[in-house]
């Protein structure tokens, strides 16, 4: 009898909560934990809170996220020992950097015959690929660093050389010569002696301490490569 | 009575260890990607990082397993059992296919930790190992140590690529299929592995004692004679000094690959074979370094040949442009035999 009259109990609450389909049966008493039903609102409430981010509107979400980039800008250009980079890594800021600067690498021309300069995907493989050996080399040497947080700070320490080559193209608007390679070669220099200075701040602490030169030489190769890439790049 | 409730209450908290469990895999939430970021990495290998991920997994795996066998005594007709059966259906989809990935990020992992001992290197080693590298030894009597280590070859191959591409850049190189960064990489790591491969073969035909890593090592330590001469002769463009270190140092370290490889063969026939290949491609691995992507000195060269040409020498030909990757070679050996000719008809 009591399952007979559970079962029309069953069909009639609604089907997502067999837990209920008991409840008519059950006489309350002390021994009846009732937790168990004062869990399900809390439930939903965290899937509020999930529901939170996915609902506000795309305008909130970008400039979150652009103001974390920018704010790590700010850590690269000033380098401190911080752990801002490392503890909330991302890879926006590298993204944005790359493309920005393989936009700007690119020769305008299209005709074969100049065709020395890096192309867009050169520039991005270069810089992807040797962030990720640099970020493998640095853990077999026993480093301490996760992967993806070095790939962050190795592209967000980018952001001078990007620097660089948007003085360089402006610089490059004026009448070619020796003082314009001059100044172009000094503003280089410059953005990557401080490219080597803020990547090494952070990455630093990250290896044993009488092998930091042997995981820094690579990341001097590696800003080498990209700077020599702007000082070289002469428009056509 | 209160049975069907128990074991809808049991689907319910079968499904609650299961998705709790999975939840505690996945950081920053609702993703079924395993982040490696957050596997505690401060021992020195890994390896007991994941077994116990693995052992977490087995647990959860054997959680599920519980759990599905108990709902499948429950409720298994009706609506309610289809759908419950669904959402758990997708659960154990999603379940595979964070363990699929979590294999293969431990698969990965353990690749990476195949190469640490190689890198397991002091400063101080490699700058000796550098130094080294350019003295030959005298002691051929018995095999000579070499060290199997693939940092330093690493780096100095890696160095090599950015000298490489300093010279191309320098000098206008056109690249007509490839990219500068395509080419000089693929020069360099092409040089270093295949030649690597082809004197371990040789090395294996010879009877000599070598391990594929060591020939490695001792060819990628033999580039450092390579990076001196290129580093200097891109930026000093004098025809004469590349002669004099081509000879000098290239002649060095691979005087010293030379002395290392005979110290481990025995036979005059197999020492002569596998010692005259590696210093012939050593040696004329340089001179195409040099002559291929380097072109100012063909500049040079047209203004020492001039109009005093006298009418009656030999000519010398023309050599085909066989080499790949640039139509410099070509016209950079022609201009080179030219002006030897004509120093040599002059004196």
């Amino acid at each position: 009898m009591a399952e007979a009259a559970e079962s029309p109990g069953d069909r009639e609450t609604a089907s997502p909560r067999p837990l209920f389909a008991g409840l008519s049966d059950i006489s309350i008493s002390q021994d009846i934990p009732i937790e168990g039903e004062i869990t399900i609102p809390m439930r939903s409430r965290s899937r509020e809170f999930d529901s939170s981010t996915l609902n506000e509107s795309v305008q909130n979400t970008i400039m979150r996220d652009l103001k974390a980039v920018g704010k790590k800008f700010m850590h690269v250009l000033y380098p401190r020992k911080s752990n801002t980079l490392l503890r909330d890594w991302d890879l926006w800021g590298p993204l944005i950097l790359c493309v920005t600067l393989a936009l700007m690498l690119q020769r305008g021309s299209v005709d074969g015959d100049k065709d020395g300069g890096p192309q867009f995907a050169e520039v991005f493989v270069i810089v992807w690929f040797g962030a990720v050996t640099i970020t493998l080399n640095s853990k077999l040497l026993g480093g301490n660093i996760s992967f993806f947080q070095s790939l962050c700070v190795l592209g967000y320490c980018i952001l001078p050389l990007t620097v660089a080559m948007l003085i360089c193209r402006l610089v490059l608007l004026a009448e070619p010569g020796p003082v314009n390679f001059m100044v172009r070669l000094f503003v280089v220099v410059v953005m990557f002696a401080w490219s080597i200075a803020a990547s090494t701040a952070f990455l630093a602490d990250s290896q044993p301490p009488n092998r930091k030169a042997l995981a820094v030489y690579p990341v001097f190769l590696f800003y080498f490569v990209i700077s020599w890439m702007i000082l070289t790049f002469t428009p056509q | 009575m209160a049975t069907p409730a128990a074991p809808a209450g049991g689907a319910r908290s079968g499904a609650g260890p299961e998705w709790g469990g999975f939840e505690e895999n996945i950081q920053g939430g609702g993703s079924a990607v395993i982040d490696m970021e957050n596997m505690d990495d401060t021992s020195g290998s890994s390896f007991e990082d994941m077994g116990e991920l693995h052992q977490r997994l087995r647990e959860e795996e054997v959680d599920a397993e519980a759990a599905a066998a108990d709902d499948e005594d429950g409720e298994f007709l009706g609506m309610k059992g289809f759908k419950g059966q669904l959402s758990r259906q997708v659960a154990d989809q999603m379940w595979q296919a964070g363990k699929r990935q979590a294999s293969r990020a431990f698969s990965l992992y353990a690749n990476i930790d195949i190469l640490r001992p190689y890198f397991d290197v002091e400063p101080a080693q490699v700058r000796s190992r550098l130094l080294e590298s350019m003295i030959p030894i005298k002691m051929v009597n018995f095999p000579q140590k070499i060290a199997g280590e693939l940092y330093g070859p690493l780096m100095l191959v890696f160095t090599l690529v950015a000298i490489l591409l300093h010279g191309m850049k320098t000098s206008d190189t056109i690249i007509r299929e490839g990219t500068l960064m395509g080419t000089a990489i693929g020069t360099c790591f092409g040089y270093w592995l295949g030649v690597s491969s082809f004197i371990y073969f040789l090395a294996y035909l010879c009877n000599a004692q070598i391990t594929m890593l060591q020939m490695l090592a001792l060819l990628g330590y033999g580039l450092f004679g390579h990076c001196i001469v290129l580093f200097i002769t891109y930026n000093i463009h004098l025809h004469a000094l590349f002669y004099l270190f081509w000879l000098l140092l290239g002649g060095l370290s691979t005087l010293r690959m030379v002395a290392v490889l005979v110290s481990r063969t025995v036979g005059p026939t197999q020492r002569l074979l596998l010692c005259g290949t590696l210093a012939a491609l050593h040696m004329l691995f340089l001179l195409y370094l040099h002559f291929a992507y380097h072109k100012v000195v063909e500049g040079i060269l047209d203004t020492l040949e001039g109009p005093n040409v006298p009418p009656m020498q030999r000519v010398p030909r023309d050599i085909p442009g066989v080499l790949p990757a640039a139509r410099l070679p070509a016209t950079m050996l022609n201009a080179t035999a030219k002006a030897l000719a004509v120093s040599l008809q002059s004196h």
